[in-house]
């Protein structure tokens, strides 16, 4: 009697389709993806029941760290040939007699992190190859009545860009008094909406009928 | 090309080429994918920061001849926002004549949310309703003018306290989004921060057992 013989076939699944599912996603959460780059100072936001989503584009950001330092950013705009950054930097320069190269410029708009820099030093924190070396320089814009930077950071940010929205991300030990200075800063500058940057939380349901 | 070789190689024997499969292994390939995909999915949804917005009233300019706005003192209710996470309140309007005493709460749930809420349980009630009706299909509305809806239900409100916010100096700003956080969640339709007064700091420093530090002109 011959014996039946099994074919000995391995159980191959076609992972292909699977494969090619896989590389569509990957590319598309790949492209879509904007990585958000290291911040200078941590900042630990508060916590609110928000849920709207922070804008993507045209927004200027006035961050405030633990030790009181005051950070600013702002986007490029919704499309990348706008460059409201180099634009805004070049009309600070104007300000303060400062001529920043194209190099520099081009250096700015790429620096995707917030700043906290005294525009006298902006060439050198340009010039600066590691995080250490900006460290140093980072001692938060200066927001007295002298020497006004942050006012004509919003100022500048405002005319290049007159759709600009106003986020504040502040941390959450950030003293009141610098909070109200700001805040004067921006009012003073017609800025009334802002928007503060905060984290999600869930908070119980309120007994109404008690 | 191997086969080839490796068949001449055999003299005698049955020339049995041997038969490779043209099968890749893609597990390795497809693990891989799938811990990319993960963090990239992972990345993409939580890198989103949530805002608050809030709008200050316009700053009157020292050359404009602008009234501030007047306001009712039954409706009104003052928050001051103090150190160490305390809140302090008092209704109306503070008189240097006849001192009301400031209440002591804090940022609980039976905190200040109760005593909003009991000031304001009229207009949480309407929205409440509103937003149940809209759940259960009693009410059809367009989802994105249900916002601009519960802004009119505000609007039209004219019972709920108008709530003046002010903050101590040594208040943090995690404070400040909370008290605001409370005006959202209790639903306040009307509310204002503004700055502390001298006659405020004192009623604040007396409650904290400090000795009071400010006077009318030591304000500027």
């Amino acid at each position: 009697m011959p014996k039946i013989k099994l074919p000995t076939k391995t159980p191959h699944i076609d992972m292909t389709p699977m494969v090619d599912l896989f590389a569509l996603l990957l590319t598309f959460f790949m492209l879509t993806t904007t990585f958000r780059p290291q911040e200078p100072a941590p900042v630990d936001t508060p916590f609110s029941v928000s849920e709207t989503p922070s804008p993507d584009a045209n927004i200027m950001t006035v961050v405030l760290s633990a030790d009181n330092r005051v950070f600013f950013n702002l986007d490029n705009g919704p499309d990348t040939i706008l460059h409201f950054r180099p634009k805004v930097l070049a009309e600070m320069g104007k300000r303060y007699n400062i001529v920043f190269t194209d190099a520099e410029l081009r250096k700015f708009e790429k620096y995707g992190a917030s700043f906290g820099v005294n525009i006298k030093d902006m060439q050198k924190f340009l010039a600066a190859t590691d995080s250490k070396e900006r460290e140093v320089l980072e001692k938060g814009i200066p927001i007295d009545s002298v020497d006004n930077q942050m006012a004509l950071w919003v100022l500048f940010a405002r005319q290049v860009n007159p759709a600009v929205k106003c986020l504040i991300k502040g941390d959450n030990n950030v003293e009141y008094p610098l909070v109200k200075k700001v805040l004067d800063i921006l009012q003073d500058k017609n800025v009334n909406r802002f928007s503060l940057i905060t984290s999600l939380e869930v908070v119980e349901v309120v007994d109404a009928k008690k | 090309m191997a086969e080839i070789i490796q068949g001449d190689n055999h003299k005698g024997g049955k020339k049995k080429a041997k038969k490779h499969s043209t099968h890749i292994d893609m597990t390795p390939m497809v693990d891989l994918m799938c811990l990319l995909i993960t963090f990239f999915m992972l990345t993409t949804a939580f890198s989103k920061p949530k805002v608050m917005e809030i709008v200050l009233p316009e700053k009157i300019k020292k050359n404009e001849k602008v009234e501030p706005p007047k306001i009712a003192d039954s409706r009104t209710l003052n928050i001051i926002v103090g150190p160490n996470d305390k809140v302090y309140w008092y209704p109306g309007k503070a008189d240097p004549a006849a001192l009301v005493p400031l209440q002591e709460t804090d940022f609980s749930a039976t905190g200040i949310r109760q005593i909003l809420l009991d000031r304001n349980r009229a207009l949480f009630l309407k929205i409440e309703q509103f937003q149940q009706d809209v759940i259960t299909g009693k009410l059809e509305i367009k989802q994105d003018s249900v916002a601009s809806a519960i802004r009119q239900l505000k609007k039209d409100d004219d019972t709920g306290p108008i709530v003046l916010i002010k903050f101590y100096k040594k208040a943090k700003y995690k404070n400040l989004v909370d008290i605001i956080d409370e005006m959202s969640i209790v639903g306040i339709a009307r509310y204002i921060i503004t700055d502390i007064n001298w006659l405020e700091e004192g009623m604040v420093e007396r409650a904290l057992g400090m000795p009071v530090t400010v006077s009318p002109t030591a304000q500027k």
